[in-house]
């Protein structure tokens, strides 16, 4: 996702620039450590991510999460667990000091980096000291390429929608006839390259490629080549306006089948240009979940909302199954970084955003991202696309 | 390539509609080019707030629908006349503001440059801090069903709004330029300024007149725009502005029936060069086509010049 173009889900790039500001604003919050809840003979996780600064609330949402995760484990637990906060205030120069810390107090295990800067200079440090971290929010893919062994991410990261989109068109929408465009930008058209390379290796055909200008008006040569190609469904990789044009100029022309977009799609703005019913039968991915349509998922809202007075925020549902994950280890008798780290290798934890299996690499099995689906002015959640595709 | 040959109807009545919109702007850099030597690069922004125009008459009249009968045509009227006016008043605002004290100077045609640019970015800026700048989207105010095929490409009502609509305007200027005293006060300017001044020529009202029959121009193609894109943005101008100083080139600047010309072919380039090649070859194309007329006739395409035209 492109960094001039701010979505609800925070990127990576962009916390990494809130970063640099942080660090020229010098806030006033040393990076000290604050210990919440304590308890003698047990063992100490962390959060590691901003709680003051510029980005800090993406940070605090996910604190949040995580300490309700800890309150609701010590209410039962023989093994009690602290929670120590890391405070980075997003900054990648405070980043070393921190997981240096994370490593003089012994702490078995941590939620976060939660940004992509910070991750790739605190995550090395990490690694070193065999601290297993569990990130619940920084996306960049090249996390997953260091060949780190304690680092797990739980969201799906900028790469897994492509093969999610392609997924969702031949195994549940069943259309195999695919026309795939893109806006010749870096974020929609790596995605749909990606999208491009998947659809092949399931079955499907991508019956026309075709790469727009975001900022012409007129899609009509497009909106051709996709009708006489005969394609079922259209992924589109891009952001929502010019989306939203090439959507109503094909439902003008004629054009019924799917239209499959990616989260720089994601905006009730998409409807708005598009018309209400021309945006029928239209859906966009995300690694944004939304966690309300499940019991578990509700009672987290609940839980949270009376224990903090708010509304879960933006991966606040992500730290808590974060800290879960870690605490589901601790739980099994696992007391020691190592013994954490294999067991949460080898075991799947279904948690209120997903289900949490790693792959070798430390990212998540199956992409975890969602699809979303039109609905009046706005989008609905459908669920994670691998429950969708079975 | 067999894509190529179903796509060869609908690229003609698509390339047709755009190329009506792109000649409708091609006639306001005409004209003005014909009279002042000049291309009025706020041309973009004079069409920009004709959408705006016709997008708040919509708003002020609360048509979210499309109306029928005898209520179609009196909001047809409305966000025509809205536009034109707006757009024309515009055109004429900038020329007063941006051209005119230069003029008066005996400035460079440097300074006149910058100065339409300057009001380019002073327009654009008004209205992103006004209203945005994001897509505004316009109701559908006109259903569109498809009235008739041709070949296998559908014709749809919007598509023959835009056409026959740009066509009765483009025919009713060139009667104006060359049918009444009015246009034959803009002929006598282009042909030799200082001339008709000495001829008792109101060379003043001749300029406003040009700007403010090129702003009607983009006003009517931004009433047509706005009902077949339904869509408005502070910078929704940039683009087809280009297209349309482009279309002016590619028929030949300063004749009007050039730019009719030019419009339509610019329009059917892009289509076909986007069904031949793919979507992101077409401005490559458009611009090569263009480079290649200019080359064997360096004047466009009807070449012939306002100036020299058939009085």
């Amino acid at each position: 996702m492109a960094i001039s173009k701010m979505r609800k889900v925070a990127l990576p790039s962009l916390l990494a620039a809130g970063g640099l500001i942080a660090a020229a604003c010098g806030s006033s919050g040393s990076s000290g450590s604050t210990a919440t809840t304590s308890a003698p003979a047990g063992v100490s996780i962390g959060f590691f991510g901003a709680l003051t600064g510029p980005n800090a609330q993406l940070g605090i949402n996910i604190d949040d999460g995580v300490k309700l995760a800890v309150q609701q484990y010590n209410a039962n637990a023989t093994v009690k667990v602290s929670l120590v906060n890391l405070d980075s205030q997003g900054d990648p120069s405070q980043a070393p000091q921190l997981a240096q810390k994370a490593i003089s107090d012994k702490l078995v295990a941590l939620v976060g980096p939660a940004f992509s800067g910070e991750s790739l200079v605190a995550d090395p440090i990490l690694e070193q000291g065999q601290i297993v971290n569990v990130t619940p929010s920084a996306t960049n893919p090249a996390l997953a390429t260091k060949g780190w062994k304690f680092w797990h991410r739980i969201v799906g990261n900028d790469n897994a929608q492509g093969p999610a989109g392609a997924e969702f068109i031949v195994k549940k929408l069943g259309d195999t006839k695919v026309a795939v465009i893109d806006d010749q930008s870096a974020y929609g058209q790596g995605i749909a390259n990606i999208v491009r390379q998947t659809i092949p290796t399931l079955g499907g055909q991508v019956v026309t490629s075709q790469s727009v200008d975001p900022n012409t008006p007129d899609y009509s040569s497009t909106v051709n080549a996709i009708q006489s190609s005969g394609a079922t469904a259209v992924y589109y990789g891009g952001y929502y306006d010019a989306a939203g044009r090439l959507l109503k100029q094909l439902r003008d022309a004629g054009y019924k089948g799917a239209f499959v977009s990616d989260d720089g799609s994601l905006d009730p703005k998409l409807i708005s240009t598009a018309g209400s019913t021309e945006s029928a039968n239209t859906y966009a991915t995300c690694a944004c979940g939304d966690v309300s349509g499940t019991p578990a998922g509700a009672a987290f809202v609940k839980a949270y909302q009376s224990a903090f007075n708010t509304a879960p925020g933006t991966y606040s549902a992500e730290g808590y199954d974060a800290a879960n994950v870690i605490l589901a280890a601790i739980k099994a008798g696992n007391t020691t970084s190592t013994a954490i780290n294999s067991y949460i290798n080898s075991h799947s934890y279904t948690g209120i955003t997903k289900t949490i299996t790693f792959t070798s690499t430390g990212d998540i099995k199956g992409g975890g991202i969602y699809v979303y689906q039109t609905s009046g002015a706005g989008f609905k959640s459908l669920g994670l696309v691998s429950n969708l595709v079975g | 390539m067999h894509n190529f040959v179903s796509q060869i109807w609908p690229s003609i009545v698509d390339g047709t509609t755009t190329g009506a919109i792109y000649a409708l702007m091609a006639l306001g850099y005409t004209l003005v080019y014909g009279v002042l030597r000049l291309i009025n690069f706020a041309h973009s922004e004079v069409f920009m707030v004709g959408t705006f125009a016709s997008l708040f008459t919509l708003h002020a009249l609360h048509i979210n629908y499309a109306p029928g009968g005898i209520e179609a045509i009196a909001v047809f009227a409305a966000i025509t006349i809205a536009a034109m006016t707006a757009s024309g008043l515009v055109a004429v605002g900038v020329e007063y503001v941006a051209y005119r004290p230069l003029r008066k100077r005996n400035s460079s045609s440097l300074a006149n440059l910058i100065s339409a640019i300057g009001m380019s970015f002073f327009l654009q800026e008004v209205f992103a801090l006004r209203y945005g700048r994001d897509l505004i989207p316009f109701p559908r105010i006109l259903q569109k069903n498809v009235l008739f095929h041709i070949g296998n490409a559908e014709v749809r009502s919007d598509m023959v709004l835009v056409v026959a609509s740009a066509l009765v305007m483009m025919f009713i200027l060139d009667r104006f330029v060359n049918g009444t005293r009015l246009g034959r006060g803009i002929r006598a300017v282009a042909q030799d300024a200082s001339t008709a001044v000495l001829m008792g020529v109101n060379i003043d009202r001749v300029i406003t007149l040009t700007f403010l029959l090129g702003g009607v121009m983009a006003g009517v193609a931004a009433m047509l725009y706005g009902t077949f894109y339904e869509v408005t943005q502070y910078n929704i101008g940039f683009v087809i502005g280009i297209k349309g100083f482009t279309a002016a080139v590619l028929g030949g600047i300063g004749n009007i029936r050039g730019a009719l010309v030019g419009g339509f072919a610019l329009g059917l380039i892009e289509t076909f060069g986007g069904a031949i090649f793919n979507a992101q070859w077409i401005d490559v194309v458009a611009f090569s086509v263009l480079v290649l007329v200019l080359l064997f006739r360096p004047t466009g395409i009807l070449g012939e010049s306002l100036q020299r035209a058939r009085a």
